[in-house]
């Protein structure tokens, strides 16, 4: 006598799907008047960017393309023009809003802010202890591009010291250099591909302003769980 | 009549009536249109990008089993544990039983409505574990033991005032009812939580084959919380959510912001592939991936009506519906409601069951127009009544159409029913609405129309 094989629900989820799919979906677009306008969807990637919100060529045009998407997005962008214009920034800073104590990660912008702020820092390089960082003013990362289309911040754990960091604390601070903006979101994930492939951090964040609610009466609230504000300085 | 059917007709009785909580949603509404539409205008081609997001859409899920397959390798070959329900019943026990192996206590949710699908929280509370959703709005109808009244607004049928005596009432909050001091609360009460939870859960809006990730959009920070400290971390995914390409969400995370709350891009947007790696300072030590397919694989297999499977749950569909407007959220009875609700529910839970969901519809395609992945689904309603007829013919409609064929039919007994007719309808007008009008479904709301006095071949015949 032949046993019959043990089916897994994998294998039972697959085969329906397998079953299901012997007949054949129209396309869509089937049921329009008009005909379809996409090309083959291989190319479907290279002609999104025809259709998504345009961005111009050139890195003026998309530097104030950003500056006017987080001003939008209530975010505090900042360019400036040498270290120690940033450093004043970030003293400033430090003093308007009487930070006691900033979590960071080490890396050659992040870590250079912090022997500014000259503060305790919690580092998260080799683990640290959650309730330490947050108890801290602000979490101050690296990022891995901004983007101008959008105005977000990319992070990922591997350039913004772990997961928490860019979440936990209420005021992220973000330190930039503006070789990292690039245009639109087809552009980032390029990047990310390129940087990455194929061990990639286990999260990659876009953080588009700061953590915003619209869950009462649909009125935006700024600082739901996330960070309250966001600060993006760019050297 | 089957009694959800009842329950809808009765629902949507005394929502209608209530022209405050219609005229709140409505503004509401309208405030999102607005937002909308100007995300739409700058798209250099909206209706372009469309089409490209159904057209991708529709190869993902017509090529749904190696997309998967795909899907699950890369995820496991960074560890994350994969697991495959077939139905609500298999996903909670797997839940469960990973909730017991962690000897877990506490358990921080972010928003997923497949848990809602699978009734996940009332398990696990069964079960003596205490779960706490962390999204603001999901938050405020946990608290309040209510279904979210929408897929992405759950909590937009509740004024400011109402919150605060919720906050007042089960978190003993002294906050004033301004929004800002009540989410403040929220944000206090959850901090908490999400340092002692013991388990993270979430849902995912898009499961990248080729690299191996779920992609979670959210305004609040919740889910990155949710994804950050808890030293477990479970999804659950409904199968059809799978992108075959990550360049691909270039295009949908712009979309399902666009459609779903008029935004640029929701505020975070961030790909999971794995728990915390070699050299990772933090994330889950485990990550457990549920795979839900709960009768997905039947509306799969209706091929005419497969693109309901391209859905992003957006919520487009359910803001820009006359029915949705009018009767809310909860009337629907369902998890998904609105246009896409009730197209889908009939396939997930039962033809017959829930097919009076078709008929809540002017077909006015409102739905089809706004829908991002071009869903085609004012013609999907019409499927449905057509499908529930063809599988359950109405006796006594049909009985009644016969009817009607044959005098119409007829010259001689046309001119008597004609005449009977104009008899007999003004003694309508004593029983009217009331249980002895034979027309009391119509009539109950609305009024009859007199018959002509006379007839227009008659009027012919005797003009002057």
């Amino acid at each position: 006598m032949v046993e019959e094989p043990v089916m897994t629900e994998r294998d039972k989820i697959l085969t329906r799907i397998r079953e299901a799919l012997q007949v054949p979906a129209a396309q869509p677009g089937a049921h329009d008047a008009r005909p379809a306008t996409a090309a083959a969807p291989s190319s479907a990637i290279g002609e999104a960017r025809r259709w998504l919100p345009k961005v111009g060529a050139s890195f003026d045009e998309q530097l104030a393309l950003f500056a006017k998407n987080a001003a939008d997005l209530k975010a505090n962008f900042q360019l400036f023009a040498s270290v120690e214009e940033l450093n004043a920034a970030l003293v400033q800073l430090r003093v308007a809003e009487n930070w006691q104590r900033v979590a960071s990660h080490q890396a050659e912008l992040s870590s250079r802010a912090c022997t500014v702020l000259d503060l305790p820092v919690c580092w998260t390089d080799r683990g640290y202890d959650v309730l330490e960082m947050e108890k801290c003013d602000a979490g101050i990362t690296e990022c891995d591009a901004l983007i101008a289309q959008t105005g977000s911040v990319l992070v990922t754990t591997r350039s913004a010291g772990g997961r928490a960091l860019s979440i936990l604390p209420p005021h992220h601070v973000v330190i930039a250099r503006r070789t990292q903006l690039v245009a639109d979101l087809t552009a980032a994930f390029a990047l990310i591909q390129q940087k990455y492939a194929p061990d990639y951090p286990s999260m990659i964040s876009f953080i588009t302003g700061p953590s915003r609610t619209g869950d009462i009466e649909r009125i935006l609230v700024l600082g739901a769980h996330g960070p309250k504000k966001l600060t993006i300085f760019c050297l | 009549m089957s009694t959800n059917a009842t329950q809808f007709q009765a629902a949507a009785e005394k929502v209608t009536g209530d022209l405050r909580q219609r005229q709140f949603i409505r503004t509401a509404l309208g405030n999102y249109e607005i937002a909308r539409d100007l995300r739409k205008a700058s798209f250099q081609s909206w209706e372009s990008a469309r089409q490209t997001a159904a057209t991708t859409k529709w190869q993902a899920i017509n090529h749904l089993d190696t997309h998967l397959e795909a899907l699950v390798a890369k995820l496991e070959a960074r560890g994350t544990k994969v697991h495959w329900a077939s139905n609500g019943v298999q996903a909670r026990e797997i839940i469960l039983a990973i909730v017991r192996d962690k000897k877990a206590r506490s358990i921080i949710k972010s928003k997923a409505m497949t848990s809602e699908e699978i009734h996940l929280n009332d398990a696990l509370e069964k079960a003596g574990f205490d779960v706490v959703e962390s999204d603001l709005g999901e938050f405020i109808v946990q608290l309040r033991g209510e279904a979210p009244y929408h897929i992405v607004f759950p909590s937009m049928h509740l004024t400011r005032g109402q919150i605060r005596e919720l906050f007042q009432k089960e978190l003993g909050s002294t906050s004033s009812d301004s929004p800002e001091e009540l989410t403040m609360v929220a944000r206090q009460v959850m901090r908490h939580k999400y340092i002692t939870a013991d388990i993270g859960f979430t849902g995912g809006n898009f499961a990248i084959a080729e690299t191996g990730m779920i992609s979670i959009t959210e305004n609040e920070g919740n889910a990155r919380l949710t994804a950050a400290l808890p030293k477990t971390m479970v999804t659950l995914l409904g199968i059809e959510k799978v992108l075959p390409k990550l360049s691909d969400l270039a295009l949908f995370l712009p979309m399902l912001a666009t459609a779903g709350a008029g935004q640029a891009l929701t505020c975070y947007n961030t790909m999971y592939g794995g728990p915390r790696q070699p050299g990772e300072v933090d994330g889950p030590e485990e990550w457990h991936v549920i795979l839900l397919d709960n009768h997905r694989t039947e509306l799969l297999a209706d091929a005419e009506q497969r693109d309901a499977l391209h859905c992003i749950r957006c919520g487009a569909c359910l803001n820009v519906c006359p029915i949705f407007r009018n009767v809310g959220g909860h009337t629907y009875g369902t998890t998904y409601s609105g246009p896409v609700g009730s197209v889908i529910t009939p396939h997930l839970r039962g033809l017959q069951d829930w097919k009076h969901l078709s008929s809540a519809s002017s077909l006015c395609g409102a739905c089809t127009e706004a829908c991002p992945v071009k869903i085609d689904l004012h013609h999907h309603l019409l499927q449905n009544r057509r499908n529930a007829a063809t599988e359950k013919p109405a006796f006594f409609e049909r009985l009644g159409y016969r009817l009607l064929a044959f005098i119409a039919n007829d010259r001689v007994l046309w001119l008597v029913a004609k005449k009977i007719g104009r008899l007999t309808q003004p003694l309508q007008h004593f029983v009217k609405g009331t249980a002895l009008d034979p027309a009391r479904a119509w009539t109950k709301t609305r009024d009859l129309p007199p018959l002509a006095p006379v007839s227009f071949k008659e009027w012919w015949r005797n003009r002057s």
